[in-house]
């Protein structure tokens, strides 16, 4: 069984202790927008409106809240299949992504991309990444893009554990490190790459090693922690945006669902599903805010109301638009004419 | 008038270009090193290319005139800098990749079939993908199985991609200055064996377009050939002969394999009423399966014998001298073939 993180690194945070009040409720906000999203496409899943599969990122939302904190409104954002949370956290319109998942006309591809390809080129999500471990070769060429413009961009890549075995994973962190690009490489490492667990497939648990392989700086922390997810990027991105390379951050977390929508997940220990989900990153965050007398139990409540309402009449005007249409020009969507 | 006929003769009317004889090598130059004189969002990328000019000098002083940041020397990573060509189109550049041997496109498939020629239409058409591709392949020059393929099969099937293969310096030119000013993503085809072939080139040409469909070479009347690559220099070789018999063979340059274009295939057939096609490829899931395949539904009443398709045998490729050039196909074996439907 793994055993979750015991101590949150944000004791020792640096860059979070200047985040304001306003900016730490931000991340309460973007985390619980993440999560009452995915909730309300399980909900949409089972009436029927999402179709195929869809690979939801709860228990994971501080990755790419923490992360997105430390991003510019020009930096490039690469992810994968289990994606939405990196989209919503850089501002993606929420009736646009469901009308997606929906297949419907007005959704951010036109219905044409689903659940696993939210793209949104105007807010840098340059794309989704379906095949495991692909996006990353792209996410460098972005970098190099960046390098190359010369306007102190970065190009963050988001990816699991699992696409760490996969060549194009090692050749892209190879190139992003012998041409220094400002490419930001964050693996949630959820211990479970598809239904098998990261020992079985892996020999080892802290993905970490395999950027000291490439003479990478590297970060390991813990997932669930949003300041301290925030703390790694920040720095990094700073070292990116200076011509310093690349950094490889590692962000233990947990997956509280199944890879897909198919997957029940039995092949995790309860014990270990349990312990997680006492970490759940949002109670955590929630509490800590609490502590501090940041954030009371009724602000968050009513935070969380705020969005569920907000997800949910997005979802509803989603479900009520139309189909796209079977005699569109498709040869227009595919090339440039 | 076929498309690329079009893009040749209005090169030809908007100033007239000298033209000047140089190799299918230096005419790949010429075009680089002009399109990215005219415009600093291109850049190359693949393996020793910069100031060693590319393993077959197909880059040969581009990294002097244009440095390092914009001639780039990967890391022997096929799916890595491929993939890296993808996250600079969509952040504004236009990348151009050389493929050392078309072999390696193997390497890198995934990249090109599941993301590049994918990611526009996931998109809804809201990103473009301005790649060029460049991959040099061909038998012929005793490479053996894994470095001697022109791998025109392998991306056939995949949607989304434009496929153009130079048979010739005039079109290695064209075509690839065509490719960089393109869009979309392209994958360019060419042929190592013809790296040396001399021909008349406009020098400095500025009005080009992509070809949109198969050019005829050479007129006849009796049998028309279709071929590509190296094959088309062995169609008209096997032209010429069959003109000693008194046979007028039609060659046709497939030259665009995607989106594919028979119909001009089938408008000679209605005046040939014969089909040979000639692939260096193995028989299997090759572009002349499909041109046959469209000619019968277009201009079957026209066939006066079934079409018969020319190509490598069903197993790769040998190295011996002795056994590979007894499977290329040969211009003795094209004109046979011709004689033997008429």
């Amino acid at each position: 069984m793994s055993e979750p993180p015991r101590e949150s690194g944000s004791a020792s945070n640096q860059a979070a202790a200047a985040l304001s009040v306003e900016d730490r409720i931000g991340l309460f906000r973007t985390m619980t927008l993440i999560r009452e999203f995915e909730e309300q496409v399980h909900r949409s899943y089972l009436e029927g409106l999402v179709h195929g599969t869809t690979h939801l990122c709860n228990g994971q939302e501080a990755v790419s809240a923490g992360v997105a904190k430390a991003l510019r409104d020009d930096d490039y954002v690469s992810y994968t299949y289990r994606g939405h949370g990196q989209c919503l956290a850089r501002g993606m319109d929420l009736e646009a992504a469901f009308a997606e998942l929906f297949g419907r006309e007005t959704g951010v591809c036109g219905g044409i991309g689903g659940s696993m390809h939210l793209t949104d080129i105007d807010r840098g999500l340059i794309g989704a990444f379906g095949i495991v471990g692909a996006g990353l070769p792209v996410a460098v060429g972005a970098g190099l893009s960046a390098q190359l413009a010369g306007r102190k961009q970065v190009s963050v890549c988001f990816f699991g554990d699992g696409a760490t075995n996969i060549g194009a994973f090692h050749e892209a962190m190879n190139m992003a490190q012998v041409w220094k690009l400002p490419v930001i490489f964050v693996c949630e490492n959820n211990l479970y790459g598809e239904f098998s667990h990261i020992l079985h497939t892996t020999p080892y648990e802290n993905l970490v090693v395999r950027a000291a392989g490439y003479s990478m700086q590297t970060e390991l922390v813990d997932g669930n922690d949003v300041l301290a997810v925030y703390d790694a990027a920040a720095p990094a991105v700073s070292r990116a945006r200076d011509g310093e390379g690349p950094t490889f951050i590692e962000c233990k977390t947990y997956r509280h669902r199944g890879h897909s929508r198919t997957d029940p997940a039995k092949y995790r220990d309860p014990a270990e599903v349990e312990a997680w989900l006492k970490r759940d990153p949002i109670s955590l965050y929630r509490a800590e805010l609490g502590a501090a007398g940041l954030l009371s139990d009724a602000e968050a409540e009513g935070i969380a109301a705020e969005l569920r309402l907000l997800v949910k009449s997005a979802a509803d005007r989603a479900a009520a638009a139309p189909w796209p249409s079977p005699t569109q020009d498709f040869m227009a969507r595919t090339f440039v004419q | 008038m076929t498309a690329n006929e079009k893009i040749i003769s209005t090169g030809a009317a908007a100033a007239p270009p000298s033209m000047h004889e140089i190799t299918y090598r230096d005419a790949i130059v010429a075009a680089l090193r002009e399109e990215m004189r005219r415009d600093p969002k291109t850049l190359i990328m693949g393996e020793d290319i910069g100031e060693s000019g590319g393993p077959f000098k197909t880059c040969q002083g581009l990294y002097e005139e244009f440095g390092a940041a914009r001639v780039r020397d990967t890391p022997i990573a096929e799916a890595g800098f491929v993939g890296a060509a993808l996250g600079l189109a969509l952040t504004g550049f236009r990348p151009i990749v050389e493929i050392m041997f078309s072999d390696f496109l193997g390497v890198c498939f995934d990249q090109i079939a599941n993301s590049i020629a994918k990611h526009r239409f996931m998109s809804g058409g809201r990103v473009k993908i301005p790649i060029v591709i460049r991959a040099l392949g061909g038998a012929g020059l005793r490479f053996g199985a894994q470095h001697s393929q022109t791998a025109e099969s392998w991306l056939l099937s995949v949607p989304g991609l434009k496929i153009i293969c130079p048979s010739n310096p005039e079109q290695a030119y064209l075509m690839l200055k065509a490719a960089i000013r393109d869009d979309n993503p392209v994958l360019v085809l060419e042929h190592k064996a013809l790296l040396s072939m001399k021909g008349l080139v406009p020098a400095g040409a500025d009005d080009v377009a992509m070809p949109t469909g198969p050019r005829v070479l050479r007129p006849g009347r009796h049998a028309t050939i279709v071929a590509s690559l190296a094959m088309v220099g062995k169609a008209l070789a096997a032209a010429d002969s069959l003109k000693a018999e008194g046979i007028e063979a039609e060659v046709i340059d497939i030259q665009v394999l995607r989106p594919m274009n028979v119909a001009p295939i089938s408008d000679s057939v209605r005046r040939t009423n014969i089909l040979v096609t000639v692939e260096e490829q193995a028989p299997t899931g090759g572009w002349s399966s499909d041109v046959v395949a469209d000619v019968v539904s277009q201009a079957f009443d026209y066939l006066d014998a079934p079409p018969a398709r020319v190509t490598l045998p069903d197993h790769p490729l040998p190295y011996s001298p002795h056994l590979e050039d007894a499977l290329i196909p040969s211009p003795e074996r094209i004109a046979a073939t011709v004689k033997s439907l008429l």
